[in-house]
This record gives structure tokens, sequence and C-alpha cells, in this order.
């Protein structure tokens, strides 16, 4: 009768829903954990596949891989020396960081001072879209716009003005209409601009207000305010969006191939024409699929290859934190700083 | 403060020099802008030009084509792209998604800081690299290319670009939305698959385009893997054309008429990367606001 | 006589506007406390005396502040040189994490110009003992200004302020970020400086107006309420909100 007071299900046998949550719950962070952990099992694999692929040409030639000049995967004559794509890789890479790290950072320092306001927003979307635009799009443009404008116009200027000064002027030297490594390495500067933009960027807004604020206070004009109150606090931050750059600009391939001329020299002009890395194992894969020294030799490179961009990436994660460490504000320092390389794939 | 040491005094205004290093600072700033910007309009000029006098039904309707005969097309390119960034969705949507899910909710241990540390450093990685691996791998291991190995390798690249843009939009629901869930009895996971998710759901919509519109354009990867083909392709695991791939084929041939076809191609990819780059970011900022 | 002299001052924030037409009178050589609930709009107007409101986007202000004879908001006036000669300490200590204890104080001064390295030192010597300061870090002077205590910091913010010889120094709650012993010296502090600068604090704490400030400008809803001689304020405000809020029946 008196049915009022007692609770509802006191009758009710154990509640099947316990016994079900003590599985879905386990069970599900189980497998979101395993395919998590998968993710880190695959970036060694990655190594792995790599380095055991590779291992043979590194035995057979061992040192002179690396720093021998002749490369010739005809059967019969082989020999596999990969200093001009190593060459190549560093002085493309080199000009690219020359000309993109000044002007990323301005286009930076620029977004994130007040004034001109209206420019700012689309201003900040246009070079996100730079970002997106894909390599082989830059290449066709570069095939066909840049490397003829550079052939006839820029470097034949270059190298009668430039090329004439002592010492220097032999890096422009013009060396004849084709791809060459200048070339490459200004379009590699326009690709990895949105990078360094967007990283410095986020690690600039980083250094807060207060800074700012201090030196706005001592009676500093804005360029004094931007030198004395967010560069230095922001120059670990801003070498790391310079390394995240560099190893977006090592690891292009489409794009240099096609403005590159892909011939293995070594040579003092600017002018003349490259190879890569990237470059060379796009080219050569196709003749290299029997499990020859040609494989490896391709296989070695692309180890070469990932551990320097995969270094430079752990490195610039460190120095972007150590910008944030220096403002006091460490955990949501790192989230901003680390979101900002996503949006950029 | 009464004795100074020397006899400078405190000047009343600037002094010439530091306005006119102000100045220049100035103007440098905007030069750095005018010089950035400048190639994007050239680059999109110069292929809206040259890429809409190749739109065509052709196009679209026509599969490669000897150079000789006219009428060629990118169908055969565009449905390849469509299998392999098909089989490349497939695979790591519910791989970088329930990365996130572990990164956002369960991760706060030592497991998840290097999980999220190497998702990082694997945004970095070159996509001729991520070719190269699973070229080693896969390819050599069927014994010939395909479009599944393609996907394979968009894959490597994708998985770390929705694992940490899922991280990030599941971050920015709420923790009181949660709790809410708890309270009422839900159990863990089904607060994160019914209530979580569901309200990030937009921002998870996002993470897919960008990872897509970036695997969209990549060629280095679908090169080493898939090889190309002059035909339409059904069949996973044989060679396939893709957009990319075929364009920087064509690129690099010396007739116009496959040279006009390459500029198509790229006025296609653009404003397909364009397109899911621009909704992903308007999408983002609905979110934002919702979520405030 | 009168140091600042501000008209018709008002402030928005895009269209939210936060200060109404105020009126005030700073003397030279006093120390003028503000005070006033959360959100009267008492930052905003030390803000708006040495023009760093106008730094924040949408900010807009209209009126004239009057300084040495010439309305700072004037149009030919440079922001940047008002603010050498209205220096400002603010409520988080903000000393630049790169540098060191001396560098932090000769900051503004290396602004400057070219002077001799000796100089800087004795001047930068001279800063840090006005503001307290020099006694604890004399034999650290290279360490980097981030590794000193809350207290501590505020005075180098203090020092660096003070080292480029400003008229009037602004403090903006200097020491609601600090602990209780380390605002009692910012006080004593305060009490020393304004013998020969003209110094201006908005707080938040009553008490600390009545220790410190000759005057002392009551602020409410953007509004000047009451203006008068410290003393006055306290004991016998004219204003029924200004003795509301001093006896603590709201704020």
């Amino acid at each position: 009768m008196a049915t009022i007071g007692v609770p509802p299900h006191a009758d009710a046998p154990a509640a099947p829903l316990t016994r079900r949550r003590r599985f879905g719950d386990p069970a599900f962070r189980w497998t979101t954990l395993v395919v998590s952990v998968g993710l880190v099992v695959m970036l060694a694999l990655l190594l792995w596949v790599l380095a055991d692929g590779g291992w043979r040409a590194i035995r057979e030639f061992g040192l002179h891989f690396v720093i021998g000049r002749d490369w010739n995967p005809v059967a019969g004559r082989e020999t596999y020396g990969a200093l001009p794509f190593i060459f190549g890789t560093a002085v493309t890479s080199l000009i690219a960081m020359v000309l993109a790290m000044p002007i990323g950072v301005g286009v930076a320092l620029f977004l994130n001072e007040s004034g001109a306001g209206w420019i700012k927003n689309p201003l900040a979307v246009l070079v996100d879209l730079l970002a997106a635009i894909p390599s082989v799009v830059y290449g066709l443009w570069g095939l066909f716009v840049l490397v003829p404008l550079f052939d006839h116009t820029v470097e034949p200027w270059l190298s009668a003005s430039v090329g004439k000064v002592p010492v220097l002027g032999g890096l422009f030297r013009y060396q004849g209409p084709g791809g060459d490594m200048f070339t490459a390495g200004v379009i590699l500067a326009i690709m990895i601009l949105p990078i360094v933009t967007a990283v410095t960027r986020e690690v600039v807004s980083v250094v807060s207000t207060e800074t700012r604020e201090a030196a706005m206070a001592l009676g500093a004009t804005r360029y004094e305010t931007i030198r004395l109150g967010v560069l230095p606090t922001a120059r670990p931050g801003i070498v790391g969006a310079g390394m995240l750059g560099l190893g977006r600009a090592l690891g292009e391939t489409i794009a240099v191939a096609l403005v590159i001329g892909n011939s293995t020299n070594i040579s003092a002009s600017l002018f003349k024409s490259g190879y890569t890395i990237p470059a060379v194992i796009a080219n050569e894969f196709r003749e290299a699929t029997s499990a020859g020294v040609h494989r490896s030799a391709l296989l070695f490179l692309a180890l070469l290859l990932v551990l320097i961009a995969l270094g430079m990436a752990s490195v610039s994660r460190l120095l972007v934190r150590r910008t944030a460490r220096l403002m006091g504000d460490d955990v949501a320092a790192q989230e901003e700083a680390a979101s900002s390389t996503l949006g950029l794939a | 403060m009464s004795a100074t040491v020397s006899t400078f005094e405190m000047p009343r205004t600037i002094s010439s020099q530091r306005r006119t290093k102000d100045r220049l600072f100035s103007i440098a700033l905007w030069a750095s802008v005018v010089i950035a910007l400048v190639p994007l309009l050239l680059i999109v000029y110069r292929v809206v030009r040259l890429g809409v006098a190749a739109i065509s039904v052709n196009l679209f309707a026509h599969t490669a084509l000897p150079a000789s005969l006219p009428g060629g097309g990118l169908k055969q390119a565009f449905l390849g792209t469509a299998m392999i960034v098909g089989l490349a969705i497939a695979f790591s949507v519910p791989l970088g998604v329930l990365t996130g899910i572990f990164l956002a909710e369960y991760g706060s241990g030592r497991i998840a800081a290097v999980v999220r540390f190497t998702a990082e450093i694997l945004l970095s990685i070159p996509s001729i690299v991520a070719g190269a691996f699973i070229w080693a791998l896969v390819v050599v291991a069927l014994g010939n290319f395909s479009a599944l190995a393609a996907g394979i390798a968009l894959t490597v690249l994708m998985w770390p670009i929705m694992a940490r843009a899922t991280e990030e939009v599941l971050r920015l629901v709420p923790t009181e939305l949660r709790e809410g869930g708890l309270a009422l009895g839900y159990p863990r996971w089904r607060v994160i698959m019914r209530i979580v998710l569901p309200t990030a759901g937009a921002g998870v919509f996002t993470a897919i385009m960008l990872a897509v519109a970036r695997g969209l354009g990549e060629t280095a990867p679908v090169l080493l893997t898939a090889l190309g083909n002059d035909f339409v392709s059904t069949n996973p695991l044989k060679p396939t054309d893709a957009v990319p791939l075929r364009v920087y084929n064509y690129a690099q041939s010396a007739y116009p008429a496959w040279r006009a076809l390459a500029w198509g191609g790229a006025l296609m990819l653009l404003v397909g990367v364009l397109v899911l780059s621009v909704t992903a970011r308007m999408l983002s900022i609905r979110q934002q606001r919702r979520m405030r | 006589m009168r140091e600042i002299d501000v008209s018709g001052l008002s402030a928005w924030f895009g269209s939210k506007q936060v200060l109404r037409d105020i009126n005030l009178g700073i003397e030279r050589g006093s120390a003028t406390a503000i005070i006033g609930p959360s959100g009267c709009g008492k930052s905003t107007l030390i803000r708006c005396l040495n023009r760093m409101h106008e730094e924040v986007r949408g900010a807009h202000v209209e009126g004239k502040v009057l300084f040495d004879g010439e309305d700072i908001y004037d149009p030919r006036v440079d922001p940047v040189v008002i603010r050498r000669r209205i220096g400002m300490v603010f409520q988080k200590p903000n000393p630049f994490p790169t540098m060191s204890i001396l560098e932090n104080a000769i900051a503004g001064l290396k602004l400057l110009g070219r002077l001799p390295k000796a100089d800087l030192q004795e001047r930068g010597e001279q800063a840090l003992r006005a503001a307290g300061l020099w006694e604890e870090v004399k034999d650290r002077l290279g360490e980097p200004g981030g590794r000193l205590s809350g207290g501590q910091q505020q005075r180098l913010c203090i020092a660096r302020a003070l080292a480029v010889e400003p008229d009037v120094l602004l403090m903006d709650e200097p020491a609601s970020a600090l602990d209780p012993a380390s605002t009692l010296r910012i006080e004593e502090l305060v009490t020393e400086l304004k013998d020969r600068y003209t110094v201006v604090i908005v707080t938040h704490n009553m008490q600390q107006a009545a220790r410190v400030a000759d005057w002392t400008l009551f602020m409410l809803y953007g509004e000047v309420v009451e203006f008068g001689p410290t003393n006055k304020i306290f004991t016998t405000p004219e204003d029924q909100r200004t003795e509301d809020y001093v006896t603590g029946r709201f704020g």
C-alpha cells in the first residue's frame, strides 16, 4: 500500500547499466588509445622501412654516398654520390629562407599592429590562401612564367650588375636559359612565406600586450616598441618559425623539380641548373623498383630528408615554447602556437 | 633626480633620427605586404586566364588522348583523384577523429604527450617521404602501383592533420556540457559520442575539409604510389591517374594541347582547394561564435 | 599650479561610452588618487592622460587635456613625446623579460640618444635608488629582471619610468597584484615620490588612497562625482554617493 517514499527501483535487480558501463567506457578508451598509439607506430614504421631499405646503399658506398659527386644509376657503371642533391637542396632552401624570412616576419608584424585595420582581415585570408595553393600549380606557374622571366630579364640584369662585384659576383654569373637554382629558390620562398608568417604571428601575439605597453609608456615609437618590447622576447619563436619554413623548403618536390633544371651540377653560380633530393627521388623511382642499390640509394635519401625535416620540426616546437615561457604563460601559449601550424597543412 | 653626471638634457621632442627610423620601418612593413601579395595575384591571374580557356565539356568528359588527336580531356584524372581521395578520407577520418578524441578527452598522460608530439611533427613531414614510405611498403609488396597505395600515402599526411584539428575543436566544447552529461548518468563514452562530438560537429567537418584540401593537391605521394594511367580505372588495386599528377606530366610535355589541359587541371585544383579552405574558414568562424 | 587640466574629456570603446565629460585639475607636486567601484572608468581616465587609451582598436577620445600649456590631444602633438613626460606604471609588473635589472632600468634612456655607458649606469643607479630598489639589487644588476619577486619587479618598473625624468607619474593600481608587505613598500614610495613628481594613482583600495594621496577623485559610471582634498572626501564628503562609497555601503 505505502508506495510513496519507496525508491522506484528498490525491488529491481542490480541495474544492468552498471555492467554495461563497465564494459563500454574502457572499451572506448582503449580503442582511441590503440588508434592514437598507432600514429606513433606509423612513424616508427616509416623510419624503419626507409632505414631498412636504405641500408644497402650505405653499406656499399659508405661516406662516399654523402660526399661523392657522381650519381650514375646505369647498370654496370653504378655509382651513387649524392653531394649534388645535398648541395642543391641546401642552396635552394637557403635562398628561400633569405627571401622569405624578412618578408614573412614583416607581414606578421604588420598584421599584429593596430592601425590600418581594414586591410588586416583580407590580408590574413590572402596569406592563408597562398598556403593552400597546391605545389604543382606553383610549379606550373614557375615553369611557364617565372623561368622565362628570370631567364630573359632578371638573371641577365643581375649578372650584369651584381655579377661584376668581385668574389660575390661569381654567384650571379648568367648561365643561359633553362631552370636553375635561383628560380627554384624564389619559388620556394613564395611557398614557405605563409608558414613563416603564420607561426610568427602566433608567436608575436603571445608576447602579450603588457610588454608592448611597457615600451609605449616610456615614449617609444612604434618601431622602438617592436624592437624593444616584442622582438627580443619573440626571437626564439621567430627562429622556430624559420625552422618550420626551412623544413618545408627542404622537402618540397614538385615545384622545384619543374624549375630547377634537374642536372647534377655543383657550381658556384646560382643561375646554373641543379638538383635536389626530393626531385631525384621523384624522377628516378620508376627505374628503381627492383630491389637493387638504386632503390636503396633513393630510400636512404628519403630517410635523410625525413630525419632533417622532423628534427627541425621538433626544435622549432621547442623554440616556440621558449618564447611562451618567457612571457610566463606556458599552457595557453603552447596550445596557440601549436594550432598555428594546423590551418596551414 | 638631483645631480646628473653629464650635461645631457632630456629632450622635449623626438629626435628626427628616431622619427626617420620609425617611418622607414613602417614603409618596410608595407613593402613586405606588397611583395607578399604580388605572387599570389600573379599566380591566380595566370591560372584563371589560361585555365578558363581550357574549360570545356571535353575536359571532364574525355579521357587522355595522344597529343596529335584533338579533344583529349582529364576525365580519368578527375575520377582517379576522387577514388584516391575517397580512400584517403575513408582511412584518415576515423583514424584522425579517434586520435583527436583520445588527445582531447583522455589526453593528460605521458602517452598522450608522445602522441601529440608525434602528430605535431608529422605535420611537417615532406610529402615525398610519405610517398617513398608507401612505395617501399605497399607498392613493392603488392607488386604494382595502385590507387589504394596512393590513398594510404595520403592518409599518412592527412591523419595528423585530422587528429590535431579534431583535438582543437573538441577542446572548445565547454566542460559544463560534459559535466552535465555525466551528471545525468551517461557513461563517459556516451558523453563523448552523443554530446561532445555532435556539438563540435561543424568543427570536425571543418577539420575534414582542411585535410582534404591538403590531400587533393598533393602530387609527390601520388606519383610514387599510383603512377598514373591514361584510362579510367575502377580497380583500386591498379595504377590510377590523378589531377595533380596529370598536370605535372602535361606541364613537362612539348605539346600545346597538353599544356592547355595542364592549365585547365591546375585551375580545377585551385578552385577545389580554395573552395574547401574558404568554406572551412567560414564554418570555423561560425562555430567559434556559437561556442561563445 | 596646475600640472594637468582636463576639460570635457569623454572616451569610448567603439560605440560604448566609458567616460562622460570629465573636468579635473591636477596640482603639480601632489598625489591624486582616483577611486570608484569596478567599471567606473578610472583606468580609462588615467590612460587618457598619456594617450594610451587610443592604442586599443576602436577606442576614441574627445575633449581637452592641457599639460604644460598644450592640449595633448591636439592633432599636431605626437603621443610618443607625451609619454616620455607623462610616465606610467601598470597593474601587473611588466619588466622586459629578456633584459637584466640594470638594462630594464635604463631601457627608456637608451631610446633618447647615445649616452656614454658610465652615464647610463649612473642614471640607472639613481633611478633604482629613487624606487627604493638599489640596496636589494646592487650586487646583481646583471640578472634577468624576471627573476625578482612581484614587489621588486614593480619597483623596477617604477625605476624604469623614473629614469627618463618624467614630469608626471601615472600609476594604474600598482599594488593590486602584490602581497601586503610589497604594497606597503609601494605606498611608502609614492609618499616619497610626490615631492619631486606629480603622481596620479588609480586604486580600488580606499584606505590606500587615504594613506597616500593629497587629493582624491571619486568616479561613478564614467563621471566625476566628487573631487577634493583627501581628508574632506573621506570625512565630510558633499555628495551622498561619495559618502555611501567611502563608508562601504556599496562597491
